[in-house]
């Protein structure tokens, strides 16, 4: 099925990225091509197989629930676009 | 100069602890290089005072007797570590000036073996390409020019590391691999370059890509400077939890072993349409090469090869939207203005995205939104598991693969950035590795009509590295490669 503006631009939405009205035909027919190529892997048989989510043969390890790092409130702001009184000032949130 | 430059890794060490010169000697003839190759644009931040501070702490440890196995060496990184202190910013704008306050795993360990850094090395943004392209600090330029004398890439994603090592400008680098981006650059600059096996190298502190194919490695002169690179690289790490509990054997030890009686597979379907004349050829003597040493040559079959490269533009992509969602302009990197915090948001993403990162987020969104997963994202991993159960099978008769790492050497820059498709076949040959999370390694093994570098690949089971530093020592011998490029940039 052929991707149009209109995917493209409530994808976009989705990802949170603006683009301008006169780039979503453009990328339409990109992503277009490039999806169809994708479409290729509808010719495989994968009846009963199991979707590979890891490549690590290993259950994920566990540890005790306890306290192994923190208290490093400046290094966490040193990079925020903007900070003040250690904490981050971010847009309104809240009208 | 050259004489310092001009060494490998391991000629360094030994020289070191010989006495015969210092590290600072080694380390400022490296940081003098790298200023007067910046035509290249291979390194994207050069941290000289560091180094030399770095190189005298080393002197002073060997002075003493002391040091680790990479003690006063200097090495290149690549701007997707995060190094403590100095910019990283994963060739993308929206990072800024991005500082770490920690420092990634990878680097950490090197630091620890004594190893000394020159600076960080261009990348594609976000590791995102195959030619460093799309790096917000535009291309790098590949240090081998062919017969045409026209500016080629060096590959990507790791452009940087690639260019730095082909063209002595440190005695390693740091790299990373989701699709190819080890094995295609080390094959178009005449580098050696491994990706591990996943899990080998811990992730933590490596921006991330996609984090199931994700694998760190080195980019070196010789195979036996990637041995040794990847032994302080590797080991278990409790702040990955992907990172595998295996033992790490010292990888140096297995160059120069003999590698007769192994068996080695020649997958069929590798032999692509239109793939050129000198890469089959060169492939056959990889073959002769081998067979020479002692090793049986078995044909083998993966018949799902061909989907390796659909079924990874939808996982790296998928996995890409997920991961990149963290960079939205609020505890860090580049933030731009808006109306309402929707459009804070997607005015940020807008700005400091390049166009290829956008298109893979996009592409990732579209393959994970409502509706469309199953008949893409479910789809691509049950793929995976063919493309994984395909080499299984392989390893029924054989002990590694041989293949050519590239379909062709290393191409124009621009030659190929209007054609996303076109691109992202310069993968084929490797990416099937990282969904199946093998380890594979890219030899230099002749030049092309042009006099460009060409390289084979080797792939082996998962955890066998030290295999596939046998086999690649071996092709490394036979190859006898001592081509290096001219040096035109300084």
């Amino acid at each position: 099925m052929a991707i149009d503006a209109a995917t493209v631009r409530r994808v976009a939405r989705l990802a949170r990225i603006a683009e301008p009205e006169e780039r979503l035909e453009p990328l339409a027919r990109e992503i277009d091509g490039i999806v169809r190529w994708i479409e290729q892997l509808q010719e495989v048989d994968t009846d009963g197989v199991e979707p590979l989510t890891s490549n690590v043969h290993a259950t994920l390890p566990m540890r005790e629930d306890v306290v192994t790092d923190g208290g490093d409130r400046d290094k966490v702001l040193s990079n925020a676009p903007r900070s003040d009184e250690g904490f981050f000032v971010v847009p309104k949130v809240v009208e | 100069m050259s004489e310092f430059t001009g060494l490998t890794l391991k000629g360094a060490v030994d020289g070191l602890r010989e006495k015969r010169f210092t590290s600072e000697e080694l380390t400022r003839a490296h940081v003098e290089a790298v200023a007067a190759a910046r035509g290249l644009n291979a390194y994207v931040l050069e941290t000289p005072e560091k180094a030399l501070e770095m190189a005298r702490a080393s002197d002073a440890k060997l002075a003493r007797g002391q040091g680790g196995p990479l003690e006063g060496v200097p090495l290149g990184i690549k701007d997707l570590f995060c190094t403590a202190g100095v910019r990283t910013t994963a060739g993308s704008k929206i990072l800024g000036d991005f500082v770490p306050p920690y420092e990634s795993t990878v680097t950490a360990n090197l630091w620890r073996d004594g190893a000394v850094m020159l600076g960080k090395l261009n990348m594609d943004e976000f590791a995102m390409g195959s030619s460093n392209e799309t790096s917000a600090w535009g291309p790098v330029v590949n240090p081998w020019r062919g017969q045409s004398n026209m500016e080629l890439t060096p590959g990507g994603s790791s452009g940087g590391s690639a260019a730095a090592v082909a063209a002595d400008l440190c005695l390693g680098a740091t790299a990373s691999d989701t699709g190819g981006s080890i094995r295609q650059p080390a094959a178009f600059t005449g580098t050696v370059g491994i990706k591990p096996t996943y899990g080998r190298c811990s992730r933590f502190g490596m921006v991330a890509f996609a984090s199931s194919l994700d694998q760190a490695g080195p980019i070196a002169k010789s195979v036996e400077d990637a041995a040794i690179l990847l032994t302080s690289m590797s080991g278990h790490d409790p702040k990955d939890s992907t990172s595998i509990a295996a033992d790490v054997p010292d990888f140096a030890g297995f160059v120069g072993k003999s590698v007769k009686g192994m068996r080695i597979g020649v997958p069929r379907e590798y032999r692509m349409e239109g793939m050129p004349q000198e890469i089959e050829d060169l492939w056959q003597k990889g073959i002769a090469w081998l067979k020479d040493a002692g090793c049986e040559i078995v044909d083998v079959s993966l018949p799902h090869t061909k989907y390796a490269l659909p079924a990874y533009y939808i996982v790296a992509p998928a996995e890409a939207s997920s991961n990149l969602a963290r960079y939205d302009g609020m505890r860090f990197g580049h933030r731009a203005d808006g109306k309402s915090l929707t459009e804070v948001y997607e005015n940020t993403r807008a700005e400091g995205f390049g166009s290829e990162v956008k298109r893979r987020v996009l592409i990732g969104t579209y393959v994970l939104s409502a509706g469309y997963y199953d008949a893409y994202y479910l789809k691509a991993q049950k793929v995976r598991r063919r493309i994984a159960d395909d080499f299984d099978r392989a390893w029924e008769t054989c002990d590694a693969l041989l293949t050519p790492s590239t379909p062709s050497a290393a191409f124009g820059l621009g030659d190929k950035s209007a054609d996303p498709v076109a691109m992202y076949l310069n993968d084929v040959f490797t990416v099937t590795v990282n969904l199946a999370g093998l380890p594979g390694i890219s030899v230099p093994a002749g030049l092309d009509a042009q006099g460009l570098p060409l390289g084979l690949q080797l792939i082996g089971k998962a955890l066998d590295e030290g295999t596939l530093f046998s086999l690649a020592g071996a092709v490394e011998q036979a190859a006898n490669f001592r081509a290096k490029p001219d040096r035109w940039w300084s």
